[in-house]
């Protein structure tokens, strides 16, 4: 267990996704969103979970990658926060894999500084990389970007 | 003895109730130093302190234990009339609480009482103990009896006690021991008495007492009494802890169950089937009770937060060397436990200023001619589904021109606008964040430290806060705040394709424009846009502006025929909010947002609707300071207020104004009116005699005012052909029902002393009064409900009944 990890996967156009497993609260298919005006454009709208209430945010947006252009539902990973529901919206859905630590690396220098705050590092995975995303990096970027 | 880590429940039981007792302990003292003479606070007091004593030493607090000790001997020498109560021993006592209540805090924190020695608190105590009484306060011959047996009391007082509370723990109170509390018997008496037991007496305690004539044998009797009652009267049979997670986590479930039975509701209104709606009408009437039911369980007593103020008074008073006197009114008022503790903090920190900054010194006092003796009265109120909180004092009231000048010199306002601004807004001042931070500013405006905390905490719950300060003759502070947060009343509208909910707290009424009066009635002042209503100018907000939808929609909906202004309240200003749409009244619930939304102060909250989706709930107050209406509203409303706050400290009473039959005015309670309504007079029904019609899933039955009224009586007007469809309705509720009161026209809303009066003049009416410079008689709502339906009030009353 100690030096494997699970992974819940995704994508966001060609790059691939991952966030611990025990993070994730549940994966849904589109859901019905209410705007929230005045916030930022990172938030796409909120969803009701079950009476729950979950803000979703448009993390191609708020990773600094370019807006989609199909019009494709986009898929909601809902993950759990220090500050509530929290669903990150997502092109597509990938499996739950296992990746070894020793497979993992910490992110290029090259990253641009909010970029790192938001990627822990990669996994090389046999066929490909898959990013490690810092959920509570990801939303820490979001009050600052709203402030 | 109890390790750190496995604090077991008897501990937490023991926490639990010596916390709820010390609370118990310090409202006794106070009381007991204003009575120092009732023999039952001091056994209360007594008796409190000695089961903390008992409890600890059991479980092996020792230091807890010898601090308990002490102050269980002083109060045993109190109780028996060797000492009076003076202000040391009461502060010493009270000393002796605080300690308890850190070393309790300690215990549930770490285990353990902690290593703090309070040698020098319990020195003080036994200084205090050997105190001789003060001769002048003390009958002579209670001294007499006791300063002899005082020294060798000392011992086995300590040890005899406990010895019989331990014995037998969960069984009624021994019969000595009630004797002793009740001060027929001495506790040496006893200790012998027990001892003869001890050592082969087969007699019981009362017999051998009246046997060597300590005692009178009805007084014993009367003792045996107390202990059967104490022993059946257990409170615990009625009463049972429950987690408040677990209350919390109950409405929740509520909260969901009220959803759900919307979306019942909602689709219910497309189905034939009898069955069907029945039950959906049942289960509605259920959820309601139920929420209803499940509230009611979080409902605590405003009494657990002022309990503490005599305490806090008392000694705030005595460190600036004043005398206040304290007075409340309405403390079983209840709340929301939530809104409770939330109101906590600022109630403290008002009870603090009025006694810090508020009321002068007893000399300064004497030289206004005022009493020498501080007054502070707080009062608490339910007032149209809200609880209002008033703490006045009667000290120096508040300088305004020093605030003035304190807000200037701060650069709060520009030197100019000091000269201008009215005395209602100049208070405001004091509400203002930065108002305050420098130490001097207390001095000379004598109010006004972080008044800004308070303000804030207040309105985050849903409140507002008023000030009333007449120079020389004292300040009141008026708090309004809602009954409980959790599930509100609010109005839906729709705005961009959005729902939006109004909290109906905030909103007023709803003016809708239509044709001519859509496309001029709006005008505009400078480019601002203003609305006429009823002859005042109300600022106008356009929602879909304000929360930046396209303007090309803006500019649609600006050229629409109809407009829907919702009037709302916002602090103390009104403004007139422009929705595309008003779709129905909701009761919702309120979930919070998440922490990344938190930075909107325009939204409060979201709901879920019936149909699952989210809406958000709109903040009055917030939007109106994003739409920049609250100062400058604000301003216009103060300079029309000219009343002085003396004549505004007066009772005031909100009334809602009404044509009556014979064009006449009359009025109602705004207290007594839960919603108004207008309904076509096509979906008015009959059942028999009765007029009813569907209402918000519920049969409303419905009265005609007119009807009601003596000379209209043989004549009942049912729905005439009249030009106009619609009925306006007063919907009234009790006890969980509702009627609705037809009347011919609503007029307006006003707020009146009800001074000048003229007895009853007719049946249905309470008086006749002059409101408005107008004669205006006041609707008997009960009494004209009883005559239409006698059996109205019947079923509760029964209910009550039963249950109590």
């Amino acid at each position: 267990m100690s030096d494997r990890q699970q992974f819940a996967t995704f994508f966001l156009g060609d790059s691939y996704f991952g966030v611990e497993v025990e993070r994730v609260q549940e994966i849904l298919r589109s859901q019905e969103m209410t705007p929230v005006p005045l916030s930022s454009p990172v938030v796409r709208g909120l969803i009701n979970l079950r009476g729950q209430i979950v803000t979703a945010i448009d993390l191609r947006r708020q990773l600094g990658l370019p807006a989609r252009t199909d019009a494709r539902p986009l898929m909601n990973v809902v993950v759990r926060s220090s500050g509530g529901g929290v669903s990150l919206l997502v092109d597509d859905i990938g499996d739950v894999v296992e990746a070894e630590e020793s497979s993992f690396e910490r992110p290029p220098d090259t990253l641009d500084d909010d970029a790192q705050k938001m990627i822990r590092g990669v996994h090389k995975l046999n066929e490909r990389l898959m990013h490690v995303l810092d959920t509570e990096g990801v939303l820490i970027g979001f009050s600052e970007a709203q402030s | 003895m109890v390790s750190a880590d496995g604090m077991d429940d008897i501990v937490k039981e023991f926490i639990v109730e010596s916390t709820e007792n010390l609370d118990q302990l310090d409202r006794d003292l106070i009381s007991l130093e204003k009575n120092p003479t009732s023999k039952e606070l001091l056994g209360s007091i007594f008796r409190a302190v000695h089961t903390v004593k008992g409890t600890t030493g059991f479980l092996g607090y020792t230091h807890l234990e010898s601090v308990a000790h002490v102050g269980e001997n002083l109060l045993s020498r109190l109780r028996e009339g060797a000492l009076a109560l003076s202000p040391p021993i009461t502060s010493g006592l009270l000393a002796m609480v605080d300690a308890v209540r850190t070393m309790l805090a300690s215990i549930e924190k770490t285990g353990s009482d902690g290593d703090s020695d309070y040698a020098p608190l319990i020195e003080i105590l036994t200084q205090l103990q050997a105190q001789e009484p003060d001769s002048k306060s003390q009958d002579s011959q209670a001294t007499n009896t006791s300063t002899i047996c005082a020294a060798e009391q000392e011992k086995p007082q300590a040890t005899i006690v406990p010895d019989i509370a331990e014995e037998d723990r969960d069984e009624p109170l021994p019969l000595g021991q009630i004797l002793v509390e009740g001060g027929q018997v001495k506790a040496d008496q006893l200790a012998s008495v027990l001892n003869q037991q001890r050592e082969g007496d087969p007699r019981r305690v009362g017999e051998i007492l009246v046997a060597r004539g300590m005692v009178h044998p009805e007084e014993v009797l009367e003792a045996l009494q107390v202990q059967t009652e104490g022993a059946t009267s257990n409170l615990s049979s009625n009463n049972i802890r429950v987690d408040v997670g677990q209350l919390d986590k109950l409405m929740n479930l509520v909260g969901e169950l009220v959803l759900a039975r919307n979306q019942i509701l909602q689709f219910s209104t497309t189905q034939q089937d009898s069955t069907f709606l029945n039950t959906t009408q049942r289960l509605s009437l259920i959820t309601t009770e139920l929420q209803e039911g499940v509230m009611k369980t979080r409902m605590q007593p405003i009494e657990n937060v002022w309990g503490k103020f005599p305490r806090l008074v008392r000694d705030l008073a005595l460190a600036c060397g004043k005398r206040v006197q304290v007075e409340m009114e309405g403390k079983d008022t209840e709340l929301d436990k939530t809104i409770l503790e939330a109101i906590k903090d600022p109630l403290t920190h008002l009870i603090r200023n009025a006694v810090d900054h508020g009321i002068e010194c007893p000399s300064q006092r004497e030289a206004a001619g005022k009493s020498v003796e501080g007054r502070l009265f707080l009062r608490a109120y339910h007032e149209g589904g809200q609880v209002n909180i008033e703490i006045s004092d009667d000290g120096a009231g508040i300088d305004l021109v020093a605030v003035k000048s304190k807000a200037v010199e701060r650069g709060l306002i520009p030197q100019e606008q000091a000269a201008r601004i009215s005395e209602r807004e100049a208070y405001q001042l004091i509400f203002l964040p930065g108002f305050s931070t420098a130490q001097k500013v207390t001095n000379v405006s004598g109010r006004g430290v972080g008044m800004d905390v308070v303000k804030t905490n207040i309105e985050k719950i849903g409140g507002m806060v008023d000030l009333q300060s007449a120079a020389g003759l004292g300040t009141t502070v008026k708090i309004k705040i809602p009954l409980t947060l959790a599930i509100i009343p609010a109005l839906i509208v729709t705005c961009g394709g959005e729902r939006y909910a109004i909290p109906q707290v905030s909103l007023l009424e709803l003016v809708r424009l239509e044709g001519n009066g859509a496309r001029h009635g709006i005008e505009s002042v400078h480019g601002a846009p203003v609305y006429r209503l009823r002859g005042n100018l109300l600022s106008l907000v356009y929602l879909n502006r304000e929360l930046h939808f396209d303007s090309a929609a803006a500019q649609n909906s600006a050229q629409q025929d109809v407009v829907n202004i919702a009037v709302l309240q916002a602090d103390d200003c009104q403004f007139g909010l422009i929705v595309d749409e008003v779709n129905d009244t909701e009761e919702i619930v309120v979930k919070p947002l998440g922490e990344l939304l938190k930075g909107l102060s325009v939204y409060t909250g979201a709901t879920i609707m019936g149909d699952g989706r989210v809406a958000l709930i709109l903040d009055v107050l917030g939007l109106a300071q994003h739409a920049g209406v609250i100062s400058e509203v604000r301003q216009r409303k103060i300079s029309e207020d000219i009343t002085s706050a003396a004549e505004r400290a007066q009772e005031r009473k909100t009334l809602l104004l009404f044509q009556s039959p014979d064009d006449g005015r009359m009025a109602i309670f705004l207290s007594d009116v839960t919603r108004l309504e207008t309904f076509s007079r096509s979906s008015i029904e009959r059942t028999g005699k009765q007029q009813v019609v569907q209402y918000r899933g519920t049969i409303l039955p419905l009265v005609h005012v007119s009807s009601l009224l003596e000379e209209h009586r043989l004549q009942p007007r049912g729905p005439s052909p009249e030009t106009d469809d619609k009925v306006q309705v007063i919907v009234h509720t009790q006890n969980r029902r509702s009627v609705g009161l037809v009347v011919e026209r609503i007029l307006d809303i006003v707020e009146d002393d009800l001074a000048t009066r003229r007895p009853v003049s007719r049946e249905g009416v309470l008086g006749s009064f002059v409101v408005q410079g107008k004669v205006t008689e006041i609707l008997d709502v009960d009494g004209i409900i009883r005559v239409q339906d006698p059996t109205f009030f019947e079923p509760e009353q029964l209910l009550t009944g039963v249950a109590s």
